[in-house]
């Protein structure tokens, strides 16, 4: 994992006394809430329904068992008790009081840890897929550039006031599991035939109230040229991106607007300037930064693992749990687990402080002392030894947190809702809780097999419901809440834009129409294989339109 | 009818206005004001935002029900109540005076 260097600890530390400065400020009197509020922004703090909110930037998904410890003892210490994993690889903390926060940055210091850029019109804390490093589809692993790219963002003078916020994120693997075609960069890592690394580049993705999948700009750009590259699209992004109105500033609407040639001339325009300076990338640096995020030591070990099939063939809980939520791993004999954070009837990725502190415990155990997230709101110990999974489902049933439900129906992901948002419209933890108990069944969630169900509670789509097999919306109908459904979104590498199907339904007709939904395609279906989308893409809109006229409204 | 609401600058918690001026945790402690009583009580409420005691003071639509008041919008009802829905909702709500 990468450690932080003298300068990283300088920064970080001199940011923490900054901040802690501009709070006494601020309780003092001296700073108004309107010169506060993009200061705190700044520090991933916002004022929400009830309380402040802490948003802690977990780089590329990875942590260690150290700073899951850290993250707990905040949870016990300065929140109620538990913390909430998002789809951007974050944790929030709901509770927090202002003058306490500084102490919490503090304390994040010490683990190598902040809340910088986790929010504000800046770059923002870089995503990455959860399984980098260890997927047997990986070409590269994505994480030395997405630390690189942080370096690069962190107070950027130039980009610190973007028109809006910009996201980027990274994937090494061409199984798309980091969503990259509907944020502002999407990167993929890949290798040529003669072995030269570089990436293909996608610009303008996002959802919110204008959702689009991106535009590729580059299929190939060379490794050293990365920060020159990207640092062209801000700049040309910086220059034209609309400042008159926040719905219409994301780069999005640039390359919607402005048209993709025009901004692709712009941006290859702008790299012809730039490119060979400064930002060339040297081999060495990436180098160096590459063996931090080198494999741990596995040992080599057979393909199959006896004692797991041993445990199989025992219990049928922990053959449903390797079915679900163990994928294989690039070195024989290991695997990558998921830990989900959506027990049915729970509040999807909530993890209380315990929960965090055992999961740092397994993966010190049995995984490295490493630790991920993902977009889906889930744990996951990325590298663990096929003859442990037998201790890992036992300690993680212990504690309540085996969910054999990794991708399946009720594995939903959840943004906070108006139970937490101060920007939602309507509630979505209890719609998710709702479908959750619908589909417990662990033999009828089987059958069914993967599907994402994405539901947010305003248009914003935090939840990325417009790419969800199901996306549900929840908006505000003369002051009741009311969900519409979209169907056949895809955030993989087949990434789409969910059609609508039709009027929407009141709160406790949500999971009867995700039932309908899911019936209709277990009717349409030619085999178990056949997946949902795939369905949906054979038959249309129509039968699923059909069949939801029928659920009441 | 109106109660006058606001976060408390320290800790961020939801309060609101009571007959005496003074910002409470527990809804059920909120002034009901007509219009014009409303509209200076907002205004009072300046005061206390100079005096760093909260931020964003405003006024919110409540009804009379069988089982007292409540506001009329589902957004202002989980902030007068809380999460609907949480990991926290088992906790009880602590009340502490601004």
């Amino acid at each position: 994992m990468y450690v932080y260097d003298a300068l990283d600890r300088r920064f970080v530390a001199a940011r923490v006394e900054q901040f802690r400065d501009q709070v006494a400020r601020r309780l003092s009197g001296e700073l108004s809430e309107e010169q506060f509020r993009p200061l705190r922004l700044m520090n991933g703090v916002y004022l929400q329904l009830h309380s402040y909110m802490l948003r802690v930037a977990i780089p590329y998904g990875t942590l260690s068992s150290r700073q899951l410890r850290t993250l707990a003892r905040i949870a016990r210490t300065h929140d109620k008790g538990y913390g909430h994993f998002t789809t951007r690889q974050n944790i929030q903390f709901n509770w927090p009081s202002l003058e306490m926060i500084p102490d919490i940055l503090a304390e994040l210091a010490e683990v190598e840890m902040h809340a910088i850029q986790t929010s504000g019109n800046c770059i923002r804390s870089i995503t990455a897929d959860h399984l980098a490093g260890a997927a047997p589809d990986e070409v590269v692993d994505p994480r030395p550039y997405a630390e690189i790219l942080r370096q690069w963002s962190s107070v950027h003078p130039e980009f610190s006031w973007l028109p809006r916020k910009f996201k980027i994120a990274i994937t090494g693997a061409p199984q798309d599991r980091a969503a990259i075609r509907v944020h502002d960069i999407g990167l993929q890592v890949v290798k040529r035939d003669d072995g030269e690394v570089g990436f293909t580049v996608h610009v303008g993705g996002g959802l919110g109230r204008s959702p689009f999948l991106a535009w590729t700009l580059r299929d190939f750009l060379p490794e050293k040229h990365l920060l020159a590259y990207v640092e062209a699209i801000l700049r040309v992004y910086n220059l034209y991106g609309r400042r008159d109105n926040k719905y219409k500033a994301r780069i999005k609407i640039l390359m919607h607007e402005a048209g993709f040639a025009t901004v692709r001339d712009e941006v290859e325009a702008e790299f012809e300037r730039i490119r060979d300076g400064a930002l060339e990338l040297p081999a060495a640096d990436v180098a160096r930064i590459a063996r931090q995020f080198a494999l741990p030591p596995l040992a080599a070990r057979p393909a199959a693992s006896p004692r797991e099939d041993a445990a199989k063939a025992a219990d049928p809980a922990f053959a449903r749990f390797v079915a679900t939520n163990v994928t294989p791993h690039k070195v024989a004999g290991h695997a990558s687990v998921t830990i989900s954070l959506k027990p049915i009837g729970g509040v999807p990725g909530d993890a209380t402080a315990e929960a965090m502190e055992l999961v740092a415990d397994l993966a010190e155990r049995y995984g490295h002392g490493e630790i991920r997230v993902s977009h889906r709101q889930n744990l996951i110990l990325p590298h663990v030894a096929r003859d442990d999974l037998p201790e890992i489902h036992a300690a993680l049933v212990a504690a309540g947190l085996a969910t054999a439900n990794a991708g399946l129906v009720s594995d939903t992901i959840t943004c906070p809702g108006l139970d937490f948002c101060a920007l939602a419209n309507a509630r979505s933890i209890p719609v998710a809780k709702d479908i959750a108990r619908r589909f417990a069944d662990p033999a009828r969630a089987a059958e069914i097999g993967p599907l994402d169900v994405k539901i947010s509670g305003c248009i914003n789509a935090c939840a990325h419901h417009h790419v969800g097999a199901i996306g549900i919306l929840g908006v505000d109908r003369k002051g009741e809440e009311f969900y519409q459904l979209t169907l056949g979104g895809s955030s993989g590498e087949d990434a789409a834009l969910g059609d609508s199907a039709g009027p929407g339904f009141p709160p406790e007709r949500v999971a009867d129409a995700v039932e309908t939904v899911v019936s209709t395609y277990l009717a349409h279906r030619t085999a178990p294989h056949e997946t949902f989308l795939a369905t949906w893409r054979r038959v249309g809109l129509a039968p699923f339109k059909e069949a939801l006229a029928h659920v009441g409204r | 009818m109106q109660v006058v609401t606001a976060n408390r600058l320290i800790d961020g918690r939801v309060v609101f206005r009571d007959a005496a001026g003074r910002w409470c945790e527990a809804f059920a402690a909120a002034a009901a004001l007509e219009a014009a009583a409303t509209t200076q009580a907002v205004a009072e409420s300046a005061r206390d935002v100079a005096a760093r005691l909260i931020v964003d003071p405003y006024a919110v639509d409540v009804v009379a029900t069988p089982a007292g008041l409540t506001p009329t919008s589902m957004r202002e009802r989980i902030r007068a109540g809380g999460p609907t829905s949480g990991s926290e909702v088992a906790a009880p709500r602590l009340d502490r005076a601004a």
